[in-house]
């Protein structure tokens, strides 16, 4: 392997040699997400999702008759990293590409892909977004050739204020957000759905910090504090999430937490207790919902999983590879332009409820969960705590179903068809 | 005192210049496959950053932990030109919006460098650094016109086709950065040759002395500076045409660790060196890290044996060689240096081997079997280990004493060499 | 009154936990003038270290052994590197540091992974210290407050009243007659860089936990310490403090704070609306552009007084 790197131009040959169709009987899937720097971790999770799925399909058969591989490719979160992996990902001529950390780079790879197929008809890629929610991607910068799988952030929103505003006890709301397009999405869409969903609730605070610098939170939670607010709505991932709750308990605050991204890769660990019955999270997934029919595929991916990612987290990668697959058969083709036209507006009845690939923006409807760290049932917690995330001692406990119908914000997306 | 030499023509500069027009043109038509020209495209646009970095690193002694600053902004600049363009709202043609670039850069230059340049030294590299952080910063800040994480994105097909060039096809936009490349290349050197060139390095080597003689040494920095910041603006325009985006990353402390990590590793003390450098660290970035995890932890022991045994670069170990080939007794130095290669090839193959196998088991995404050089192996068992130990000693231990005989030899050599001038 | 005694106490302890952290890079810096790229690096092996002995042996225990582990490393990183690259001058003495940073945090991530690790507070001093009106101050921070105290006291001790404290300061600025004295300048800078990097390992020990210990921690951190140490003037230990306080203080309070320019420019009668030039850049409230103020501080300080606050030369 590493002989290869030391002539660009053997590579060079190896690559043209896969690509003239030593793989005819591979559906190849590019993975470009980040595989080396700070957020390898993250990028290691969906990556053993997805090799866990394809290795579970290729069991049964695969697909049309083909295997299906997923190809890492590492693109270290940046957005021009992931347009050169993209060149490769075209130059070694693979069809389909999936990815999911950092709206940046998701609205980067879109327009690139959308570029790409209009100079380079007949060799179309389709990218299958499983995790970036900025609402542009399906809005005003929509594209025929991008499905996300995840529900966008004024979605996921929807589902949080739904339970919020049962929350009578609530009169004062603290909004807190990273400083870049998605915590502004976050903001405006919390205040926009308070207003509607709750009018007496007061927004007392619309703070943004700037991301991933803030070392010591303990400022804004005097912040939080002076303010009087009972609750604190966050779309902060990362150490700007796990600091934020610690600083608050540090603190002595007493509030509970709406957030999108407390509950994995690292982040429960790094709460830790602090989070217990404090921290809600918005999600189409965690381990312990009621009739859980991924259940078994959940405990089958953690008997084999890595160390580093011992829990399934991405039930949307399943949902993803599923529809594809479906759309695929229905097209009895694994052209992606073929694909695409039947993956549009496509219905499907998923592990936990029904799911629907939007036609007008390609944004998959699908039922959210609202739900509570607690300690697990092991630590003392409820007993519906049965399994706990990262065994960091917290286990999520579901606290409202929101079906997809509810969630399903309108588009202004003006699709463009080839 | 210093004579002053007048040549009609210097011819093997001439050839040499010569060559590397040739090898711009040529190179696409070599490496064909779509990869290798992406890369070839990141060399250009990188050559032109790391040589404009080393106006200051090397020509001007100014060690800059900012300097992604000028370029990231000359792309900012041109991303917004390119768009005014696609909305017909500006009439300029796409092969010349790298003076766009250029010019931002320069403006940049002119109101960050009036800050940084009052000082040299460690403290300039200090309020560089710090200037750094700010603008990156700043541009998080600022969504309305750096477009926030995301960026802004933009199509270079754009205008009118100019004798049939529409900069859709990948080969038209590495000619296009080949073109820019080379007549940076060539202003840059001819820079070097300009009294205000010559200057910087008085500055640089003995700034009281400069200052005795009646030059600002702070003018002469300031200068220096613009004039780098408006080449790094050209080279961050090239960028964004050919990525068609441009995003918080332009002006990163990331971006600005890389130019210096690049410039040095192909040396600062000559023309050339940076050239160099940026070919190899393009080759570590994009290549390298296709094939591994590891390659950070390549590129940085590659830059720490660079700083401990090779402080000038591979510029200069090249360089050194000239004079003994002058001579003609690079023969007696090939045996020599045949043996250390071959040695600190088994050592890498051994250093190599570990390096893997740590990556391998504290990857705990993968199993533990793997296969390297062909064969396949698990890194859990204590065979590999005991291999890769043992090629990675035996490589050490050879390559101490064919560094050795080169030492010696090279001593001897140069001894006489000195012994004839004299 | 409660907001502005408990940011105040917040501004205290982070720009403690930030002197702890500049103390041991501008006492390198005067003494050997090597500005240590890798001193945020010492910082988070001191914060790793105490999490790997934490949990097998305690908290306690890793307050002692961690920062003296690190400092090991300090003193073999000097011996086998910086020493030999000192000939080639300041600006390769920095590039080895700044290539060590990268290694370092390539060798954190093959050993303790990518992800945050669990490195937590101990028991014994978790919990509130006492209450400021309704607001709870923690132990910890306390504790975080006492030990930069007793470092910066005993710092201040060893330099003045030891030998070699004498020595080092002697060494400091004729390092020719120390030696022609017979005292081994060579060792007293090794000691002296070990030295700087146990005082980040012993930041990294009560800064890992109060935030987060992961690979990140690092980066995070570097820049910010630079500043203070420019900003307080370089190679000086009050001015580090000093400027530890103010940017500690600063940052904190601008938080709390909603100014935006548009509102001063009110004031004289200017109104900022949307199509002003720049009308983002005059309504950005303060609060948003606290953690830039650092280096907006330091862009000023060095325009009007380069020296630094209490620096006595410069560059």
């Amino acid at each position: 392997m590493i002989k290869r790197a030391l002539s660009t131009a053997a590579f060079a040959a190896a690559a043209a040699l896969a690509a003239a169709g030593a793989w005819a009987e591979t559906i190849r899937i590019a993975y470009i997400d980040p595989l080396s720097g700070p957020f390898a971790n993250t990028g290691a999770q969906g990556l053993a999702e997805f090799q866990f799925y394809a290795q579970q399909l290729n069991k049964k058969g695969g697909v049309l008759g083909k295997k299906l591989e997923i190809v890492p490719f590492d693109n270290k979160v940046s957005p021009q990293e992931s347009l050169n992996q993209l060149k490769r990902v075209q130059d070694e001529g693979i069809r389909y590409v999936t990815q999911g950390n950092s709206s940046a780079v998701a609205l980067a790879l879109s327009d690139a892909v959308a570029k790409y197929n209009e100079r380079n008809p007949g060799k179309e890629i389709v990218y299958l977004n499983y995790a970036a929610v900025d609402p542009a991607l399906t809005n005003d910068k929509c594209s025929f050739w991008h499905f996300r799988f995840d529900a966008a952030a004024d979605m996921k929103m929807e589902a949080l204020t739904a339970v919020m505003a049962k929350d009578k006890s609530i009169t004062k709301v603290y909004i807190i957000n990273q400083d870049y397009s998605f915590g502004h999405a976050v903001a405006d869409s919390a205040v926009a759905l308070l207003k509607r969903k709750r009018p007496d609730v007061q927004v007392v605070g619309n703070e943004f910090h700037p991301l991933g610098k803030v070392k010591d939170f303990a400022p804004y939670v005097a912040k939080i504090k002076a303010s009087g607010a009972q609750a604190v709505i966050t779309g902060n991932w990362g150490n700007d999430m796990s600091l934020l709750v610690k600083a608050g308990k540090e603190a002595g605050l007493n509030v509970d937490w709406y957030t999108f991204y407390a509950g994995g890769l690292g982040t429960p660990t790094a709460m830790g207790e602090a989070a217990a019955g404090r921290v809600k999270i918005v999600a189409e997934y965690h381990s312990n919902v009621a009739n859980n029919k991924a259940a078994a595929w959940d405990a089958a991916y953690r008997k084999q999983a890595p160390k580093g990612n011992p829990d399934f987290y991405y039930l949307r990668g399943k949902n993803m590879f599923d529809m594809l697959v479906a759309a695929m058969n229905q097209a009895k083709s694994d052209d992606p332009k073929k694909v695409a036209y039947a993956l549009e507006g496509m219905k499907t009845q998923g592990d936990l409820g029904e799911l629907e690939m939007r036609k007008t923006d390609h944004q998959l409807i699908q039922p959210l969960y609202v739900f509570t760290l607690q300690k697990s049932a092991a630590h003392g917690g409820p007993k519906e705590a049965k399994i706990d995330m990262e065994h960091s001692g917290l286990a999520p406990v579901t606290d409202a179903r929101v079906e997809g119908y509810v969630t399903a914000t309108p588009t202004s997306c003006q699709m463009k068809r080839p | 005192m210093a004579v002053l030499r007048y040549r009609p023509l210097n011819l093997g500069r001439w050839l040499l210049w010569g060559a590397t027009a040739a090898l711009f043109v040529l190179a696409p038509l070599v490496f064909t496959h779509g990869f290798a020209l992406t890369m070839m495209t990141q060399m250009g646009t990188f050559i032109i950053f790391a040589l404009s970095y080393n106006m200051l690193l090397g020509q001007g002694g100014m060690l800059s932990f900012g300097h992604a600053v000028y370029s990231g902004l000359g792309a900012y600049f041109t991303v917004h030109a390119l768009n005014l363009i696609g909305k017909g709202a500006l009439a300029f043609p796409v092969m010349l919006l790298p003076l766009v670039g250029g010019l931002a850069g320069l403006v940049f230059g002119v109101v960050f460098g009036y800050v940084t340049t009052r000082r040299a030294g460690t403290t300039f590299a200090m309020i560089s650094l710090g200037i750094g952080e700010l603008v990156h910063a700043c541009v998080l800040m600022f969504p309305g016109f750096f477009g926030g994480e995301g960026g802004i994105s933009t199509n270079r097909m754009v205008g009118k086709p100019f004798l049939g060039i529409t900069f859709g096809p990948a080969i038209q936009v590495y000619y296009l950065v080949a073109a820019w490349c080379f007549a940076c290349m060539v202003a840059m050197f001819a820079l070097t040759q300009t009294p205000l060139g010559r200057m910087a390095n008085a500055v640089r080597d003995n700034p009281e002395r400069a200052e005795f003689v009646g030059y600002d040494t702070q003018k002469v920095r300031f200068l220096q500076l613009v004039l780098s910041a408006f080449f790094a603006g050209v080279s961050g325009a090239l960028s964004c045409i050919n990525f068609e985006i441009v995003t918080d990353e332009n002006v990163s402390a990331l971006r600005s660790g890389g130019v210096l990590l690049a410039t040095f590793i192909g040396g600062t003390g000559f023309f050339f060196g940076p050239i160099v450098g940026s070919v190899v660290f393009v080759f570590f970035v994009v290549a390298l890290s296709g094939f591994t995890q590891a390659w950070l932890l390549y590129l940085g022991l590659f830059f720490l044996a660079m700083v401990l045994y090779a402080p000038g670069g591979i510029a200069s170990l090249v360089a050194m060689q000239l004079p003994v080939i002058r001579a003609r007794r690079f023969g007696e130095l090939a045996l020599p240096y045949l043996l250390a290669l071959a040695a600190g090839l088994v050592a890498f193959a051994g250093l190599v081997g570990a390096v893997e196998m740590v990556y391998r088991i504290s990857d705990a995404s993968l199993d533990t079997h793997m296969s390297l050089f062909g064969v396949g192996f698990d890194a859990r068992s204590p065979r590999p280990w005991t291999a890769f130990g043992a090629l990675l000693a035996a490589g050490l231990v050879a390559l101490g004493f064919a560094a050795r005989r080169v030492g010696e030899r090279w001593g001897a050599i140069q001894g006489e060499l000195q012994g004839n001038r004299a | 009154m409660e907001f502005f005694v408990v940011q105040l106490l917040n501004g205290i302890s982070y720009g403690l936990l930030l002197f702890m952290l500049s103390s041991g890079l501008t006492l390198v810096f005067s003494l050997m003038g090597v500005l240590n790229f890798a001193h945020a690096s010492f910082y988070m092996l001191g914060a790793y270290f105490a999490f790997q002995i934490s949990t097998r042996i305690g908290f306690y225990p890793a307050l002692v052994a961690a920062p003296l582990l690190v400092g090991g490393i300090g003193m073999l990183v000097e011996r086998y590197g910086l020493r030999t690259v000192h000939r080639y001058g300041h600006v390769a003495e920095l590039l080895f540091t700044f290539g060590l940073a990268y290694l370092i945090e390539e060798a954190v991530h093959l050993v303790w992974g990518r992800a945050a690790v669990e490195y937590r507070i101990p028991p014994s001093l978790e919990g509130p210290l006492f209450a400021v009106f309704t607001s709870q101050y923690p132990i910890y921070r306390g504790f975080m407050m006492l030990v930069s105290v007793a470092m910066l006291v005993s710092i201040w001790l060893a330099l003045t009243r030891t030998r070699i404290g004498l020595v080092i300061q002697a060494a400091l600025s004729h390092p020719q007659t120390v030696e022609a004295l017979g005292h081994n300048v060579p060792r007293v800078f090794m000691l002296v860089f070990g030295g700087g990097a146990a005082l980040a390992g012993l930041a990294g020990v009560i800064g890992g936990n109060a935030f987060v210990t992961e690979p990140g921690m690092a980066a995070a951190v570097g820049p910010i310490i630079f500043v203070v140490v420019v900003v307080g003037g370089m190679g000086s230990l009050a001015g580090a403090f000093v400027a530890s306080l103010l940017i500690g203080c600063l940052q904190t309070f601008s938080v709390g704070l909603d100014w935006t320019l548009a509102g001063l420019f009110a004031r004289f009668g200017w109104r900022v609306t949307a199509d002003t030039p720049l009308a983002s850049l005059w309504s950005i409230p303060l609060a948003q552009a606290a953690p830039v103020l650092p280096y907006l501080l330091m862009v000023l300080i060095l325009i009007f007084r380069p020296r630094g606050l209490l620096g006595t030369r410069e560059g």
